[in-house]
């Protein structure tokens, strides 16, 4: 009897189940499962599309397609003149998803906020450890520095959530936009914490976004379904499919097929075959990336803007750019930040190839002998550094510079890299976080980085100060002006040879619309719409 | 026969702690701090990385560990994935059943047109037949799976658009899983169109990942056969005028079969390892791609206890081999 009402109840479910809603369905072929659909507590790309870019809402939000920072669930914000107290003013009426797992009571206020934070960094709040998931880390959290500028956050009233930092920091805003900044629901954590089921809170998603959580098939697929109370109005599409495709080539084998119609990455080799077919478009922008190699400034002759300059002149860049990154090519770095960054400086130029002036002055120089370091790990923006490494030692073998390369595997390779007393040519790169330039100039080249991701142990005055007051101010003219002028800085002392930013691709089908390629990675899929 | 089959459990003991040895010391192998490895381009501090490094048991000695984990492991546990935060086995469990289905699927196919090809080829001994067959089977032996899938891919389902890229079914069907094994969920909520949309996807994964077995049976028949038909007993039922099929359907090929059993048996660790590339390309959601996407995303607890647990069912499906072969025939039980 028992198995038979079972039974009744599968055939039920299913006949509840089975079938999509008769609406626009959107297919993305994704490149990996999500780890979960908690932000917080996640890394990768593949997890934010999953969750924070489709579920949940922020504070604020990135511009669609670029790194300025607008409104999202904050209508507006108020800095303080010390820059310490930051007041935002929540949007009213928000809407939380209605699911089959959770029926809101309420719409968003300021303790969904609070508690959004609080869960990140307050060991007492019984969603910070073990309680809910086991080992978590909170990444994100912790890798932005949050837990050294926050001071407090705070209700003031429903609509109103009151920030205070340690110090001034102005990229907090764009910190803020961030994946792990994601709005979550206090009600929700609240009845689960009740029901004893609060690992669901990773499983089974509620946010305030554009698209909320109906499925997942672990490895599988993922289905979401419009938001109808959405506060920036129901999406186009009503159904977003995530269908889960590791391997590139049959990923993009699903878009050419029809069967998906977007799809991230592609192998570079398959780039040839997508260009040529009439039913897609290749999408592709210059990645939040850069790949570099950091001389040590503090050891002779290193030490000397001159010789840094003819050692990168001696290096051929665009045939080495060519033979790294091959079909799928990269934007040449001229600066530090990519140019679809805010506040890149069109002026300034890398160093022209010019191995007659290098040989010069790197003879004056007296410099024969270079350590060149290279390790085994593929990185976005550097596809092979052994291979680089053995091009760029050709290059400067024709200077007259002999060049050893030193290998190690990827984690000893860091540690042993960022010693202040590491000598030589060190290749490294950066991916970009929140889209703020600080994240690049301070992260990798302010003084106190030395010793941690500052490679070329390198502390120049005039660029300390430029980007240190750029930090500290909120007046978003004058910070792009500093950091301008930070980059002239750069050029001129030279404490590292820029490759490139890798170039990122996306296969999408002619007849969809409004999808965007994002300098940040991320895959958004509000506001993209599908011609049937 | 109960005797027979306790000394072979007795003889899996040693097996198995080696197995654990091999998944412990593999994961502590590879190159690259796991935590660093975890951190990313970000780093982590110093203090964090200590912290950590207690949390996940790696500041202890390392027989502490290994007994830690061994503990762990007989009571059951196999640990949290460090990336998804759900308990291993839960996941494996999730799984299983698609790579489950899909290696029964590949195996039936193997034995389906392998043995009769096997037959075929001894009784035609020599002839264009045999040796063109021999010939193939050679080739599908040493066919590289991965580049195998994606030209059948690119052909069928990219130039013809006969077959599905991928996946395991079309994606507006949609229910929640009863056994996880989609032709029989499929069967149960009676959808004949989700059935048949099961069946399309099945198709190329099933050939890709029953190539090999298929060429080891149809090898296998072949000789077995090919040294029955030799024997005196066959010679003896040809000269009592039984008919050729008589002779090879029935005297031969009973006796042929049995050296058959053991490699399809064997076969298994073959369609699971097959099954590591299979998946990855077809993006079906069983234990192979896991196992490919957890080591790229270094969750070494999922790999550690995917390891051990692969290990535990190829070496279940050994016994049960051992087990039938012993049924078959009863000198084995005596040896």
């Amino acid at each position: 009897m028992k198995k038979k009402l079972a039974f009744a109840a599968a055939l039920l479910a299913a006949s509840v189940l089975s079938g999509m809603a008769n609406g626009k369905t959107l297919v993305y072929c994704s490149e990996a499962s999500p780890a979960n659909f908690d932000p917080g507590t996640t890394t990768g790309g593949n997890d934010f599309d999953a969750s924070s870019r489709t579920v949940y809402s922020r504070l604020v939000e990135f511009k669609h397609g670029g790194t300025e920072v607008e409104p999202g669930l904050a209508d507006k914000w108020e800095i303080s003149d010390d820059g310490l107290v930051y007041t935002f003013h929540l949007h009213p009426g928000v809407k939380f998803q209605t699911t089959d797992y959770f029926k809101p009571t309420r719409d968003l206020n300021a303790d969904d906020v609070v508690f959004s934070f609080d869960r990140q960094f307050n060991k007492a709040n019984p969603w910070n450890g073990d309680k809910y998931l086991p080992n978590l880390t909170w990444d994100y959290y912790t890798g932005m520095d949050m837990p050294k500028y926050v001071a407090k956050w705070e209700k003031v009233d429903d609509l109103t959530v009151k920030l205070t930092l340690t110090e001034p920091n102005a990229p907090m805003l764009a910190n803020l936009g961030m994946d792990f900044a994601s709005i979550v629901s206090k009600e929700y954590a609240d009845q689960l914490a009740k029901d004893g089921k609060m690992a669901d809170f990773s499983t089974k998603p509620i946010g305030t976004g554009p698209f909320q959580f109906v499925d997942y098939q672990l490895d599988s697929v993922i289905r979401y379904a419009a938001h109808p109370d959405y506060f920036k109005g129901k999406e186009k599409i009503d159904d977003l499919v995530f269908a889960i495709t590791p391997d590139a080539t049959a990923r993009i084998q699903k878009v050419l097929a029809g069967e998906c119609d977007i799809a991230p990455y592609p192998n570079p080799a398959d780039i040839g075959t997508i260009k040529a077919n009439k039913d897609v478009t290749l999408m592709d922008q210059a990645g939040l990336n850069i790949g570099y190699m950091s001389y040590n400034t503090t050891i002779p002759p290193l030490d000397k803007p001159e010789v840094r300059h003819a050692l990168n002149q001696a290096i051929d860049r665009e045939a080495l750019i060519k033979s790294l990154f091959q079909d799928a090519g990269a934007t040449p770095a001229e600066n530090l930040i990519p140019p679809t960054m805010w506040s890149w400086n069109k002026d300034v130029k890398a160093d022209a190839y010019n191995p007659e002036a290098a040989k010069k002055v790197l003879e004056a120089a007296g410099l024969k002998e270079i350590q060149l370091w290279a390790s085994d790990r593929v990185r976005p923006y550097n596809p092979n550094f052994q291979r680089a490494a053995e091009l760029i030692q050709a290059d400067w073998a024709k200077v007259g510079v002999k060049a050893e390369i030193v290998n190690y595997e990827w984690t000893k390779y860091r540690s042993e890299g960022k010693k202040k007393d590491r000598p030589g040519a060190f290749q490294i790169g950066w991916t970009g976080d929140n889209g703020d330039p600080d994240n690049f100039f301070a992260t990798l080249f302010a003084c106190s980085a030395i010793g941690v991701s500052n490679y070329s142990s390198w502390c120049d005055k005039d660029f300390e100060d430029l980007i240190q007051k750029a930090k500290k101010t909120n007046d978003q003219a004058e910070r792009t002006k500093l950091y301008g002028e930070a980059q002239v800085v750069f050029q001129k002392q030279a404490p590292a040879f820029l490759l490139a930013h890798s170039q990122v691709y996306a296969v999408v089908r002619k007849n969809v619309s409004g999808f965007m390629m994002d300098p940040l990675g991320i895959h958004r899929f509000d506001g993209v719409d599908k011609a049937e | 026969m109960l005797k027979y089959i306790l000394h072979r459990i007795a003889l899996l003991i040693p097996t198995l702690v080696g197995i654990t040895i091999c998944a412990f010391a593999f994961v502590r192998l590879l190159p690259g701090d796991p935590i660093l490895a975890m951190a990313g381009e970000h780093g982590v501090a110093p203090a964090r990385y200590e912290e950590l490094k207690e949390q996940f048991g790696y500041n202890l000695p390392i027989w502490q560990q290994y007994a830690r984990y061994v503990g762990e492991v007989v009571t059951g546990d196999f640990g949290v994935s460090i990336s998804s935060k759900r308990p291993v086995l839960e996941e494996f469990k999730t799984l299983f059943p698609a790579t489950l289905e899909l290696s029964f699927f590949a195996m039936i196919f193997a034995m389906v047109l392998g043995i009769p090809a096997g037959i075929f080829a001894a009784v035609k001994r020599g002839s264009w037949f045999d040796q063109s067959l021999m010939g193939t089977a050679l080739v599908g032996y040493s066919m590289p799976i991965f580049w195998w899938g994606l030209l059948l891919i690119i052909f069928f389902s990219g130039y013809l658009g006969w077959t599905p890229v991928n996946g395991r079914i079309d994606l507006q069907y949609f229910f929640k899983p009863i056994t996880g094994f989609m032709t029989i969920d499929t069967l149960i909520y009676g959808k004949w169109d989700a059935f048949r949309s099961v069946l399309r996807h099945l198709v190329l994964p099933t050939i890709v990942l029953g190539t090999i077995p298929l060429a080891v049976i149809a090898r296998q028949t072949r000789s077995a056969m090919l040294e029955v038909l030799g024997e005196d007993y066959v010679r003896t039922a040809r000269a009592k005028g039984l008919s050729s099929a008589r002779v090879i359907g029935v005297h031969a090929l009973r006796n042929a079969l049995i050296p058959v059993v053991t490699t399809i048996g064997l076969q298994v660790s073959t369609l699971l390892a097959g099954a590591i590339l299979t998946e990855t390309i077809f993006s079906w959601p069983g234990i192979g791609r896991w196992m490919v996407e957890s080591i790229s995303k270094r969750d070494y607890v999922v790999v550690q206890s995917g390891l051990l647990l692969i290990a535990l069912i190829v070496m279940a499906v050994n016994l049960i081999v051992d087990v039938l072969y012993a049924v078959i025939n009863p000198r084995i039980r005596a040896a």
